[in-house]
């Protein structure tokens, strides 16, 4: 068995390491056809950028994209300084160079990569697939007897932030750096999911298909380990079911189906303000050009955020959303679930999260705000401020680099929901309504605890859950997200996730359940 | 303001602090020699299995008892000058007290076994404890076997200890069958099984005779009392606890195995109380026994002592016996008086009910005659302790607990639910046609 998974280590790890030499490999020749067709499509008018794209690129074999994309962006740079003196506004490019080296990129792949799709996809996904579930489904048997398996996670290197961890996390940023600000680089992995994309959409794939492929594939596999870690535990086996269910089917087959069906790319489940770029004009624009269907996406965008999310975190607590629906959730309670003991508990930690994830939300509140304004009053500033740079911010600080490069990147060093909990401005609402509207708890089982720390130890988004249960308190928390590990790991049956009648939901008590009856009422009535 | 001395910073001592100081403002040392902050003694395993850091034990944070302005003293209390209201530490400092609460805990037994303080025999209590293990069993290479002395609940732990670490672990037990003088026969043999199951060699009714030392006064081996000869590089001693009161010997004050207290948990001399493990009553309280070496007995004498020091002079009156334990993977919780055959008391009777393939199992205890419901042993289910509180307090009969079990499951949403087959089982032993009612958030949360 040992052997089995050593092996599938090798083969993942082959997998991994093609997968990560791809963005550096390949070979590329623009047809001058291709660029006219390029032309076209972005409407560029600037001679001088044609021309040197026509002289440095077109019918030139370059290897490799680091090849490519510095002559793209001298030429874009180049033309739109040109343009700036002669005061030719009209010629300007507005295209980012990474995003004008990216649609370069993918008309003009040739050789192996380019024309062998089906054998990339295997011995990058495929092997790691293949590798990943030969490593992860010997556990089974090996994890031995059902039961919580958590022996040595404070003494594996991965773990334990050794230095695969730290691997982990510089592999997992540079992918995001990748995937938001130099996505030219994902042309050769767009190729090897090209076959996939075609069949759902209708299109090639582009650098947002890998990640929405790879993240469904990562979800899958990652959820074998769950299943398999806690086979003895029906709730994570059933919320396991669920998030993977919603991110398969709602994030990524419904939304491209979609787009084959001309219909706007959409995802259901996707709620504002998490969803922030809801309102931004062009997608409003795009609603109210696509007839029925874009109506009804527009009003249930509208009461899915302001009737359904809050009224089911009434009755359910706003674990319904986070770790049972939503695709933030569902990474990081399956790619995540090995990294969950290292939030912060501290109450330090706990002031900063506050601070920070009301911040956000209060920022999308505004950002959407002056957006509506403009949308309105058809202007694109406001008191000064253009509505486009506000939103250009958000989507670089938060959408960007919040919830992508450090909310998962972080995941090896600083736990699996730093964005859930830091950051995610849909969270908070929704806190706000589990802590003062919900029928939602975590119920202490009277005077049980004794203090030990496993469920503080294995909450993954930071909260001290110990210091509530040693107190025979029921845990009632806005950030919550009702994973429900802490109730699993517990070795003495002290917690449980239930939805039950508002009154007596908050519980303060000083003297426990089990002392004298009289004294505990004397005290706790205080 | 009034200078309150605590020795020992256990869960006893500790919840004496935090109710005091929540109280008043008093003047509040703890002393103890094992560590600068409270720690969980009861995670201690968790540390060595990887699932913790020992930083993770600790319950409060270190700016916690500086701000609550918690004085706390790393030294060991050589004597208590009862005269001159002193203690004695071993670094020579003296410390003056108004009020001294003694909540020194235990130590592990030792029954003059021939190498019982050999290099490499630990016991698996204490902060040293853990770390001794730790360098002398850090892997199955540096120690090839361990010998556990002693089948309680110690004993089991420090066996899923080592296991963890693919350690190969032999495991001593004087009783015919594990933990029989507490448990019921039917499930002293699931938890028998059970540690089979984990590859656990388990020897039933064997004592230990002698630890073997090496030539440099290391463990080498065990005998037994069979005549085996079992060849270890780590044994550990987990044949109970003692009260840790060697130090107070001489000083005046009453001990029998433990400080002598009364139900105000006041020593012989005034201005002096002992809590916890260490504390002895008179006589037991009810049922329970005059020392009681539990995690909750010892938070309920702290939560009950802070009254009295804070002048609400408080009976310590603990209420229903409950406790709880894991045996490897399966969690145990028991309400009310459930005892073992051994100890049976000729008006109580079982009914017993078990899982035909997985590890669960109940025991409820009643009264003979009235059918009067005394307490229930639970297995792989969990229950809630305010249900059956309130039942026992009610003096509810077995067929009311039947009826209304599912009121007091406390197991995870989505579980496997037993009640009906326990239900059945019951009517058809009991001729009685009990349908269990429906879960009912009403008479969960109604204050009786």
């Amino acid at each position: 068995m040992k052997t089995i998974q050593n092996i599938g280590l090798v083969i993942f790890l082959i997998g991994l390491a093609i997968f990560t030499v791809l963005p550096l490999s390949g070979t590329f020749k623009l047809e001058q056809s291709s660029f006219n067709s390029i032309i076209a499509e972005k409407n560029i008018k600037s001679e001088v950028f044609i021309q040197n794209i026509e002289n440095n690129i077109v019918g030139k074999e370059l290897s490799g994209m680091q090849s490519l994309s510095p002559l793209v962006k001298d030429a874009l740079n180049n033309a739109n300084e040109t343009h700036v003196k002669n005061k030719e506004y009209g010629k300007k490019i507005y295209t980012s160079s990474s995003d004008m080296a990216t649609a370069i990129g993918k008309k003009s792949g040739i050789g192996f990569i380019a024309k062998n799709k089906g054998i990339v996809w295997f011995l990058t996904f495929g092997l790691g697939i293949i590798g990943a579930l030969m490593f992860i489904l010997p556990n089974a048997i090996l994890l031995g007897k059902k039961g919580i398996k958590n022996d040595g996670v404070y003494h594996g290197k991965d773990t334990n932030r050794g230095w695969i961890a730290w691997m982990v996390f510089i592999f997992l940023v540079s992918f995001y750096l990748v995937l938001y600000f130099a996505s030219e680089y994902a042309t050769n992995w767009t190729f090897a999911v090209d076959p996939i994309s075609e069949s759902l959409s209708g299109n090639p794939a582009g650098h947002w298909f890998v990640y929405g492929f790879m993240y469904c594939i990562v979800m899958s596999v990652m959820a074998v380990r769950m299943y398999i870690k806690y086979r003895h535990n029906m709730y994570q086996v059933v919320r396991t079911t669920s998030v993977l269910f919603f991110q398969i089917v709602f994030a990524f087959l419904i939304p491209e189906i979609m787009v084959r069906l001309q219909m706007p790319y959409y995802d259901f489940k996707n709620a504002f303000p998490l969803d922030y770029d809801f309102f931004f004009q062009w997608n409003l624009k795009s609603l109210l050009n696509s007839g029925g269907i874009g109506l009804f996406i527009l009003v249930w965008g509208i009461v899915l955020t302001l009737v359904f999310v809050p009224v089911m975190v009434y009755f359910f607590g706003k674990r319904w959303y986070c770790s049972w629906v939503c695709g933030c959730g569902g990474l990081a309670e399956t790619l995540g679930d090995p990294y969950r003991q290292h939030s912060s508990k501290s109450l330090f930690s706990w002031k900063v999260e506050r601070w920070l994830i009301h911040g956000v939300l209060l920022f999308a509140l505004i950002m959407t705000g002056l957006t509506l304004y403009s949308f309105f009053a058809e202007t694109s500033t406001v008191l000064g401020i253009k509505t486009s740079s506000i939103q250009n911010l958000y989507s670089l600080l938060i959408g960007s680099i919040f919830a992508g490069v450090i909310g998962t990147g972080f995941y090896p060093i600083f736990g699996n929901r730093v964005w859930c909990r830091f950051g995610c401005p849909l969270a908070a609402y929704l806190g706000f309504v589990q802590r003062f509207k919900s029928r939602f708890r975590i119920t202490t089982n009277g005077g049980q605890c004794i203090s030990c720390g496993n469920c503080s130890t294995y909450c993954e988004q930071g909260i001290d859950v110990r210091s509530y249960a040693q107190k025979g308190e029921n845990i009632v928390r806005s950030s919550c997200v009702g994973c429900g590990v802490c109730s699993a790991v517990c070795p003495r049956g002290v917690l449980k996730l239930e939805n039950g009648p508002e009154e007596g939901r908050i519980n303060p008590t000083e003297v426990l359940l089990g002392n004298d009856v009289d004294l505990m009422e004397l005290v706790n009535k205080k | 303001m009034e200078n309150i001395v605590i020795i020992g910073n256990g869960i006893s001592g500790i919840t004496t602090a935090r109710h005091i100081r929540k109280l008043s403002d008093k003047k509040i040392t703890i002393i103890s020699a094992e560590s600068d902050y409270f720690f969980s003694r009861t995670a201690l395993m968790y540390v060595y299995m990887g699932h913790m850091k020992f930083e993770h034990t600790q319950p409060y944070e270190n700016w916690f008892w500086k701000k609550n302005r918690i004085n706390l003293v790393n030294d060991y209390v050589k004597s208590v000058d009862h005269e001159n209201k002193e203690l004695v530490l071993k670094k020579g400092a003296t410390i003056p007290y108004d009020k001294l609460v003694i909540a020194t805990g235990s130590k592990p037994n030792k029954f003059g076994w021939p190498g019982q303080d050999l290099d490499g025999v630990y016991g698996m209590y204490s902060k040293q404890d853990l770390l001794g293990i730790e360098k002398n069993a850090p892997d199955n290479k540096k120690c090839k076997r361990a010998v556990i002395v002693g089948g309680g609940l110690i004993g089991i732990e420090m066996a899923e200890m080592l296991r963890s670490r693919e350690i190969p672990v032999t495991f001593l037990v004087r009783e015919k069958s594990f933990w029989n003088g507490v448990l019921p026969e039917g499930e002293s043999q699931l938890i028998n099984e059970h540690i089979l199951d984990h590859h656990i060699d388990l020897r039933l009714d064997t004592n230990l005779e002698e630890i073997i030392s090496d030539k440099k006064g290391y463990a080498k081996a065990v005998r037994t009392d069979k005549g085996d000869i079992i060849d270890c590089d780590l044994v550990g001693l987990t044949a109970g606890v003692t009260p840790n009161i060697d130090f107070l010997k001489g000083s005046g004050i009453e001990l029998g195995r433990g400080v002598k207290v009364n139900r105000y948990l006041e020593t012989n001399i005034e201005d002096i109380y002992a809590i916890g493990d260490c504390a002895e009553q008179h006589e037991g309280i009810g049922k329970r026994r005059p020392i009681e070496a539990v995690w909750y007995t010892g938070r309920m004498m702290g939560e009950t002592l802070a009254q009295t020091i804070c002048d609400n002079k408080t009976k310590y009156s603990p209420g229903h016996w409950f406790n709880s334990a894991k045996f490897l993977d399966i969690e145990y919780q028991t309400y009310g008086w459930v005892n073992s055959e051994r100890n049976l008391p000729e008006y109580e009777q079982h009914f017993h009910w078990r899982h035909t393939s997985e590890n669960i199992c109940i025991t409820i205890s009643y009264e003979k005659e009235t059918k009067e419901f005394l307490g229930i042993n639970t297995f792989g289910i969990r229950m809630r302790h305010e249900i059956f509180d309130r039942w026992l307090t009610e003096k509810r009969d077995l067929n009311y607990v039947l009826e209304h079990l599912k009121d007091a499951n406390f197991d995870p949403e989505f579980y496997k639910k037993n009640e009906n087959s326990i239900v059945s089982k019951f009517n058809s032993e009991f001729n009685t046609t009990i349908s269990p009612k429906k879960k009912s958030w009403k008479r969960i949360f109604s204050k009786a």
